[in-house]
């Protein structure tokens, strides 16, 4: 018998593997030093553990110790490469290219940079239009003061627009239809002014692989800096700095049976690439990251690491294997599923379908005692179907129904078993509540109906 | 987010799903929502001919709220007159199904689901006895 509840959302975060808590726990009691404590024993000890964590964190990719950044995890590791990049490299330009279905912490982080970028300009056109009108234009007057002093074929105010140093320009690159990049596509969208080009390893809600070796050396040869998030793929699938040749990478210790609240930048040195830091203070972190370390923290992600890197081949091709059950036995019992994202280029834990005609919170809600996630709006505040999925051209109805399976170290086969089980029976029970299921068993099209939209 | 405790009853027990006829000149059939909105709700009245409604079926797709919402308009039609079912608003299923402010549009549903029945029951008789029909509520049509 399987111990209720199952933990199927490996994507949203891990559980502590029982060996990085030991390591963590002497110092959450007696070690308890700040690692910047140059003087004495309390300091020495936290420092020591925090090197010893920082060559551990670099092995897992590669990399070399001196090029880690400790941060407080991947969200500001992403907000750290961006806004870090472009500040320091303005002078070369300020173009940034990333993904549709980036994670949040890389796609908000470039709009607020595009929105930067566009209030200044906003300034400026107030500026020139109070020059043209000889009194002070109010921001309300800027729609029609614009058409009506021709600001677009203004040469004054292009000539100040290209002086601009504020934001960025973003191009957001549309994926395949199967998630991964186009290399041609990205290719084109280079340009003098480009600076950095963010493309994550793995998605975290369709576990797609990129073709990151393929992007890095696209960005070598263009001389633009790359930047990949690889939160979900480090430590579950072989990736090394040096073979994809990027230039900053995002970490995050939780996604690897750490803990919260850790994670880490890596930035290269040799060619060097250079960063402005975004929090200032006591210059830690090589000045990149002001802060005191989180030295338990820290502690458990070298842990973290070095479990992963020791055990990555045989756990992947063991979660290979629950996700080819997982699917087998869907398949077997239900019809109507689809895939999203390639089958091929993907994670080796993660699993995402659409099971046509049924509702995803209604089936996570039938399968309550198993965790997992949905695509549907109705599992989110914004009532709108997963941006990932429509990136990839999935139609709205089928994105509200697709369920992220996330397998990961804990997971069993006797978990998977009872898992098609439970899903067989709830999508079985839904469908026959469903009038969708119905109509298209009696051959009607629906895409033919003229819905009520609401 | 937590379910309220009349939600996952009615959920895990949904009252009479199914089909009625559509083709019965007794039987009104609402389709209301949209996939592309994450649900469509189907509502069918068997109406007789003193005008009440002697059975209710409904099959939807959507989110737990939105099938509870369904099932237990199925329970408060059943025996009503075409008319009394009419007045029945969504407010009153979104308070006895204690729905949160984002699932108030799964009880409008249900509203809306009740008057496209009815219309298309008063659509069909209208045509029966050979009067003009009424103009009636949106109800999807279908195009085969």
């Amino acid at each position: 018998m399987v111990k209720l509840p199952i933990y199927f959302d490996n994507h949203a975060t891990t559980p502590l593997d029982p060996r990085v808590l030991d390591a963590m726990l002497p110092y959450l009691k007696d070690d308890f030093g700040n690692a910047a404590s140059r003087n004495h024993v309390f300091g020495w000890k936290a420092e020591a553990a925090v090197e010893l964590a920082r060559k551990q964190v670099a092995a897992l990719i590669g990399g070399s110790d001196k090029e880690i950044v400790f941060t407080s995890g991947a969200t500001e590791s992403n907000n750290l490469a961006i806004k870090g990049a472009l500040e320091f490299y303005r002078e070369k330009g300020d173009h940034i290219i990333t993904l549709k279905t980036e994670h949040k912490a890389v796609l908000d982080t470039c709009k607020r940079l595009e929105r930067q970028r566009q209030e200044r300009i906003d300034e400026l056109k107030l500026m020139r239009l109070g020059d043209l009108a000889g009194r002070t234009v109010s921001a309300d007057e800027l729609a029609t003061l614009e058409i009506k002093h021709d600001l677009e074929h203004d040469a004054t105010l292009a000539r100040w627009v290209s002086q601009v140093k504020t934001g960025a320009r973003v191009t957001y690159l549309e994926p395949k239809k199967d998630g991964l990049v186009d290399l041609e596509q990205l290719r084109a969208a280079i340009t003098d002014h480009t600076v950095l080009v963010s493309i994550m390893l793995a998605n975290n809600e369709i576990g797609v692989v990129q073709p990151v070796e393929a992007i890095g050396a696209l960005c070598r040869e263009k001389g633009v800096l790359f930047h990949t998030d690889a939160v979900q793929g480090a430590g579950k699938i072989p990736f090394d700095v040096e073979k994809s040749k990027c230039d900053l990478v995002s970490l995050s210790a939780h996604k690897m049976y750490g803990p919260k609240g850790v994670g880490a930048l890596w930035v290269r040195r040799k060619p060097r690439v250079r960063i402005a830091p975004l929090i200032d203070g006591g210059g830690h972190e090589r000045g990149m990251r002001s802060g005191t370390l989180n030295v338990s923290g820290i502690v458990g992600f070298g842990k973290a690491c070095e479990l992963a890197k020791a055990e990555l081949a045989p756990e992947a091709a063991r979660l290979l294997g629950l996700r080819q059950r997982l699917h087998d036995g869907l398949k077997a019992k239900l019809d109507m599923l689809v895939v999203n994202g390639s089958l091929e280029h993907r994670l080796p834990g993660n699993l995402n379908i659409s099971f046509a005609y049924v509702e995803g919170e209604a089936l996570m809600m039938a399968i309550k005692d198993v965790a997992v996630s949905s695509g549907s709006a109705c599992t989110s505040a914004s009532l709108e179907p997963s941006y990932v999925l429509r990136a990839l051209g999935v139609d709205e109805d089928m994105a509200h129904s697709s369920i992220r399976f996330g397998l990961g170290r804990f997971n069993t086969v006797e978990e998977v078993d009872y898992v098609i089980d439970l899903m067989v029976r709830a999508v079985s029970k839904l469908r026959e509540m469903s009038p969708l299921y119905e109509m298209a068993k009696e051959g009607i099209d629906l895409k033919s109906v003229q819905w009520t939209a609401h | 987010m937590a379910y309220s405790e009349k939600v996952v009853e009615h959920y895990e027990n949904p009252r009479n799903v199914g089909t009625l006829d559509k083709n019965d000149p007794n039987v009104g059939t609402g389709l209301v929502g949209a996939p592309a909105c994450g649900d469509v709700m189907r509502l069918q009245l068997k109406i007789n001919d003193s005008g009440v409604i002697e059975d209710a079926k409904f099959k939807t797709f959507g989110c737990g709220s939105a099938i509870a919402s369904s099932s237990l308009v199925t329970e408060w039609v059943k025996g009503k007159t075409v008319d009394e079912a009419g007045t029945i608003t969504n407010q009153q299923v979104a308070k006895e199904l204690a729905l949160p402010p984002v699932k108030i549009h799964c009880s409008v549903l249900a509203e809306d689901a009740i008057k496209a029945a009815i219309a298309d029951f008063k659509a069909k008789r209208a045509a029966r006895t050979g009067q003009a029909a009424a103009p009636s509520a949106p109800s999807p049509q279908l195009h085969k």
